[in-house]
């Protein structure tokens, strides 16, 4: 510090009070724009929701229509998506803790945290050159590989460190009983994590159902119910908001806005329950 | 030191020679070791599997758009000119609105990003800062969809009836705001893209702000600093981290989608006003990607694509570094944003 602090120390400490005021005022602005967002989605959405309007498929502008195929598109999608990607995410979030120590180890966790930052639309790409252009239609199923692999790197990290979190007396105990590592590792350390984990794909599964670049030309869209077929475009929430916003109708914007307050409510619910079922651990 | 003791295994020799048996017992035991191989193979193949998709991607990429790389080489970084029906592409007025909506975007989220994780981990009790940090996470769960939902009926007029009439009256000497105002353009995307990327750069800086050792804190305010200086001792220490969050958020930006695609005005033009529309990397694909006829056409976009990707995954690559260099020892810190 300098000397002659006495003089000085009027205006150190007014320097400091402005700064400490400015960072308060930051965290204030910040939280008024997210209750402004989420208080207009509110607004608007709430006016043109309805039991019809949840359960039906689009329709013409005019004949009213609803968001019905796109939630069970969203739904199959997320499902197709947890089941290629959550297997593959574990499992190696479980080599990852475990064995990941070496220099593969470190290769992996490096590219799975730079795969976390490839930009979704760039999934999209590549899972159009792999799978969309052999195949030459879009897919449901392509769409579920999409989201699956924006999945993989977010549950492959979380795994790790929930495993990393498991206390290492509890594997020396299974070990000295006799339990073979795999034993070990199946039947002591991954139930030990397994809310943590359960939580790591809970957000990962809210992360990807918001995804709308990876789905335009991949699962692509559809204006039907989806029938079972894998291989036939498949409708999502995100992809018709995105299609009903940028379209000139009054009406389908509404209804964008109503299909948003079904996404939103659907993300806040996940997210607040993973907040509640982590609370209660610590 | 004594040669009595030689003779009397030491406990650390009894315990190794009973690790030998136990690890002979378990190689003879059918269900441990094979078990054992196969559990790590699987795992293993699971790893290696990411490789193997990274791989894949850069691969399939570059064969795809190997037709655009032989047509125009280097120029289609630089050209300007992007015509599909001549079958002319450069990427360039692409590049420039990706590097210009991310550069406002930075402008203005990072001044508060930082703000709001000094006031968290700084200044905020903890019975405000963690429902605060909640709403911060909540900020970067909303879709990009939704916010450029927002973005076209609540930012677009309000920039173009309140904010951009009013910059221009006073600024509209400087050719960053002149021209004509639609609400539609670069400013546009550069403020969605500002308010999607600072609950990313928020969390990664907090994080790098708790990993500095509390005795920091101490050492500063025992010499009788202020709050203020306090903190600014504490942003030294985790400069490179704060480095490897802005780049994070950089990369981030650059990335996004949708939103900027909704409010950005997509075209490819490149002008000198803030006002203009203009348009990214990452929205030409996806306005053009399911329209693109002919080889020639499609394998320029996949081009675009994986300039993105390489781009990307640089940059995250270096943020991560940064990021590692700080919060490397201090456990729990590594966060899946």
């Amino acid at each position: 510090m300098k000397r002659g602090e006495g003089k000085k120390s009027g205006r150190r400490r007014l320097v400091s009070a402005v700064m400490t005021g400015l960072a308060a005022f930051c965290a204030v602005v910040v939280s008024v724009v997210l209750i402004l967002i989420l208080g207009y989605i509110l607004m608007r959405g709430v006016t043109s929701i309805n039991l019809q309007f949840l359960i039906d498929r689009p329709r013409p502008v005019g004949e009213g229509g609803g968001i019905g195929n796109a939630i069970t598109g969203t739904l199959v999608l997320l499902g197709l998506a947890s089941v290629i990607g959550l297997p593959v995410g574990i499992s190696a979030g479980i080599y990852l803790a475990e064995y990941g120590d070496g220099w593969f180890g470190n290769t992996v966790r490096f590219v799975t945290d730079t795969l976390t930052g490839v930009p979704s639309i760039v999934v999209g790409v590549f899972v159009y050159t792999l799978i969309v252009i052999p195949q030459k239609h879009f897919s449901a199923l392509a769409g579920g590989i999409a989201l699956a692999l924006i999945m993989i790197p977010i549950v492959t990290r979380t795994t790790e460190e929930m495993i990393r979190l498991v206390p290492t007396s509890l594997r020396e105990g299974a070990l000295a009983l006799g339990a073979p590592q795999w034993r070990v590792t199946m039947g002591v350390v991954l139930p030990a994590a397994s809310s943590g984990i359960a939580t790591g794909a809970m957000l990962a599964i809210a992360r990807v159902s918001g995804e709308t670049a990876p789905l335009l030309f991949t699962a692509f869209g559809s204006r039907f119910f989806f029938e079972g077929y894998m291989d036939q475009p498949i409708a999502s929430l995100t992809v018709q908001i995105y299609n009903y916003a940028i379209s000139p109708y009054d009406e389908w914007h509404a209804q964008a806005w109503a299909a948003t307050l079904v996404l939103m409510t659907m993300i806040l619910l996940i997210n607040i329950a993973v907040r509640f079922f982590t609370r209660k651990k610590v | 030191m004594s040669s009595s003791q030689q003779n009397v295994p030491s406990p650390a020799a009894a315990y190794g020679a009973l690790a030998r048996v136990w690890r002979w017992r378990r190689a003879l035991s059918a269900t441990g070791t094979t078990g054992d191989a196969v559990f790590r193979l699987i795992l293993l193949a699971s790893a290696a599997l990411i490789l193997l998709i990274v791989s894949l991607m850069i691969a399939s990429m570059a064969v795809n758009s190997g037709l655009s790389l032989r047509e125009f080489g280097f120029h289609f970084l630089t050209g300007r000119e992007w015509n599909p029906v001549m079958g002319r592409f450069g990427a360039l007025p692409f590049i420039y609105g990706t590097v210009v909506s991310s550069l406002i975007a930075l402008l203005i989220a990072v001044p508060f990003s930082l703000g709001v994780a000094i006031f968290l981990v700084e200044q905020a009790p903890p019975r405000l800062a963690r429902p605060l940090a909640f709403l911060v996470e909540l900020l970067a769960a909303i879709p990009s969809v939704v916010y450029g939902l927002w973005g076209i009926f609540v930012l677009a007029p309000l920039l173009r009836l309140h904010v951009e009439p009013l910059l221009q009256n006073y600024l509209g000497w400087l050719p960053l705001f002149s021209g004509p105002i639609t609400g539609i353009g670069l400013l546009t995307g550069g403020i969605i893209l500002a308010i999607m990327i600072t609950p990313i750069i928020t969390a990664v800086v907090r994080d790098v702000l708790s990993a500095v050792p509390t005795s920091q804190r101490e050492a500063a305010l025992a010499l009788g600093a202020t709050r203020w200086e306090t903190t600014r001792v504490v942003l030294a220490n985790a400069a490179s981290g704060i480095a490897g969050a802005i780049i994070l958020g950089l990369g981030r930006a650059i990335g996004e989608t949708m939103a900027v695609t909704m409010v950005i005005g997509n075209r490819p033009e490149i002008s000198a006003s803030l006002f203009a529309p203009s348009y990214t990397i990452a929205s030409v694909i996806a306005n053009e990607f399911t329209e693109a006829t002919g080889d020639l056409y499609l394998s320029a976009l996949v081009e675009i694509g994986l300039i993105l990707f390489v781009v990307t995954f640089i940059v995250n690559g270096l943020a991560k570094l940064l990021v590692w260099s700080v919060t490397r020892g201090t456990s729990g810190t590594a966060r899946a944003t």
